[in-house]
């Protein structure tokens, strides 16, 4: 499996990180290093076997369903980038 | 008195019970030798008030005689743990001028025993990398030369900022955290002992997340003794870790007896790679000398899919991490890239994640999402996670043949050149983790002990790995082995 340009692009664009049309053919070459290594893979006989989901054994643990934290609105937006009258702010999404 | 800074955790601890010294001595004694290492770029975020504060708190409770063990010592703290209203940027620019507004949950509990912050510690980004040179902060430097020649060696990575400063003395022990070999490579690489506790051990609630199934934070420290003592103090059940175990924590100091007699330690045949150096392979069997010597059973064993787990987990880690890392958007913390007119939200994501996050982590970013993507989900991300139960299994076997613990080499090399690696492709660095890595797919406990010096003269370790939740006795195992080892080496100072 070779990535093309193309692909690098869609990539870029799931990823939701600009990178310029003259950085493609060098990210699609890393790319396919990267895959290339991980190709090895295939070689195992993986028939049957249940993919991991949790490396111990141990089920994750529950709590009662109730509000535990919260009423910290100043420090929730006090890192943030845009806030304006107890909210996060961003360009308009919808037109 | 020998210089305070370069006391280990355990004869600080107790000068400050005799009354030899004080907390505020030992503080100073630190915030001098930081002051002095700027070269080492080991310490990013200083935070001296604070250090003097809690040094002050701290002799206050040993004078009344209520003192935990690590009241009053001196610590650095990966840059990677949220500590409240300090710099916490995980090494990255995206998380430039981000003050948490809380404490990770081991920073608190080493806060609350009596720990001293002396400061934040470089880092490779997001804790991604083998070297320190993906760090927003520039390279940390390692203390160690090879002999007489000036050239800058890598502290290793990712907990590179770690290593130099507890292998400088310029604090007595550090925080580190580990999701391939982050903490043990880099305690190789400087001649320190740095443990990755059983994944479940210590919370992770707090502590910026890489790869979660794979992340655990642990201790890097210039003796077993110190890793024991200052492990106790890191883990513990946390209700804010839905993944946190909810098990006793035992005393691991007062389980190191060194006593191996009788144990079986097993060599594993896949470790002995092609065009291993003979510096390395002499280690191997050197050590594993040592531990028969001491009353140990060597005994070959085959963990037959070790050569999967560095290419599984360059398929599970990306993944994660691009899940991660998502929530880097540019709207609720850390930067947002300004905008052109007409610029609408995808473009506030696209602009802000392209300025903010270096090329390792981008490309880490881009191939985790492409092996998530429609069309390639089994092909590369369950088939990696399939492999990972295998490796997994490789483990219990042998554990069920009544292997105690496992003795391989830390790393595959001695620390290299900063800027030595540039032109490689970025497997090549990968392959950094190749002895490490698969203690983390296990979920296991694994130390990294340094046993010896090189032809060059730089240090190198070996690595033990124990059963899930043995820590005291893979502590006591390693314990055996520094004791045997005897590696009293240091750094000439240059900086």
């Amino acid at each position: 499996m070779s990535i093309d340009t193309s692909t690098a692009a869609r990539v870029a664009k799931l990823a939701r990180i600009k990178v310029e049309e003259d950085a493609l053919p060098a990210l699609a070459a890393e790319f396919n290093t990267i895959l290339g290594f991980i190709e090895q893979l295939n070689e195992v006989d993986v028939d049957g076997v249940e993919p991991m989901t949790s490396v111990t054994p141990q089920r994750l643990t529950r709590r009662e369903d109730v509000v535990t934290d919260g009423d910290v609105q100043g420090k929730v937006l006090a890192n943030a980038p845009d806030a304006r009258e107890g909210f996060f702010a961003v360009p308009k999404v919808v037109e | 008195m020998t210089d305070l800074n370069t006391l280990t955790l355990a004869d600080a601890r107790d000068a400050l019970r005799a009354g030899e010294t004080t907390s505020k001595e030992l503080t100073e004694a630190c915030l001098k030798a930081i002051d002095g290492a700027g070269a080492l770029n080991a310490f990013v975020h200083h935070t001296p008030e604070i250090a003097l504060e809690r040094a002050a708190e701290a002799d206050k409770r040993i004078a009344a005689g209520d003192a935990p063990d690590m009241c009053g010592l001196p610590i650095g703290i990966k840059d990677l743990f949220c500590t409240e209203g300090v710099p916490s940027q995980a090494g990255s620019r995206i998380l430039e001028g981000f003050l948490p507004q809380y404490e990770s949950t081991i920073t608190a509990q080493l806060k609350s025993a009596g720990a001293v912050m002396l400061g934040k510690l470089n880092m490779d980004e997001f804790a991604m990398g083998s070297s320190n040179e993906t760090s927003v902060y520039g390279n940390a430097v390692n203390p160690w030369r090879r002999g007489n020649d000036d050239a800058q060696l890598t502290p290793g990575g990712s907990s590179g900022g770690s290593a130099a400063a507890v292998a400088a003395d310029l604090c007595l022990a550090a925080t580190g955290t580990d999701t391939g070999g982050s903490i043990r490579q880099p305690a190789a690489f400087t001649g320190i002992v740095g443990i990755k506790p059983t994944y479940g051990r210590c919370s992770r609630w707090g502590v910026v997340a890489f790869a979660s199934s794979l992340d655990q934070a642990g201790p890097m420290t210039k003796t077993v003794r110190d890793s024991a003592i200052m492990l106790g103090a890191m883990c513990g059940h946390d209700p804010k870790d839905s993944t946190s175990a909810n098990l006793p924590v035992p005393d691991f100091e007062a389980a190191l007896t060194g006593d191996i007699r009788g144990k079986k330690i097993g060599i594993p045949r896949e470790y002995r790679m092609d065009g291993m150096p003979e510096d390395i392979e002499k280690l191997w069997d050197d050590g594993a000398a040592m531990l028969r010597d001491a009353g140990a059973e060597i005994v070959d064993i085959s963990l037959p899919h070790t050569k999967y787990a560095l290419p599984a987990y360059y398929v599970i880690a990306p993944a994660e991490a691009s899940s991660n890392l998502a929530r880097y958007d540019g709207v609720r913390f850390g930067h947002r890239a300004k905008l052109e007119q007409g610029d609408g939200i995808t473009e506030m994501y696209e602009k802000t994640r392209a300025e903010g996050f270096g090329a390792e982590v981008q490309r880490r970013v881009m191939v985790g999402t492409y092996v998530l993507s429609a069309g390639f989900y089994d092909a590369y991300y369950n088939r990696a996670r399939r492999v990972r139960t295998l490796i997994k299994k490789d483990f219990e076997d042998v554990f069920a043949q009544g292997v105690d613990a496992i003795l391989t080499p830390a790393t595959p090399s001695a620390a290299f050149g900063l800027g030595e690696m540039t032109d490689a492709d970025p497997v090549q660095m990968y392959l950094n983790d190749v002895f490490t890595v698969t203690v983390n797919m296990a979920g296991l406990p694994g130390i990294a002990v340094p046993t010896g010096v090189d032809k060059q003269g730089l240090p190198l370790g070996l690595q033990l790995i124990g059963r899930p939740w043995e820590e005291a006795d893979l502590l006591s195992s390693a314990y055996a082995l520094e004791q045997a080892a005897g590696f009293v080496a240091k750094p000439v100072k240059w900086w």
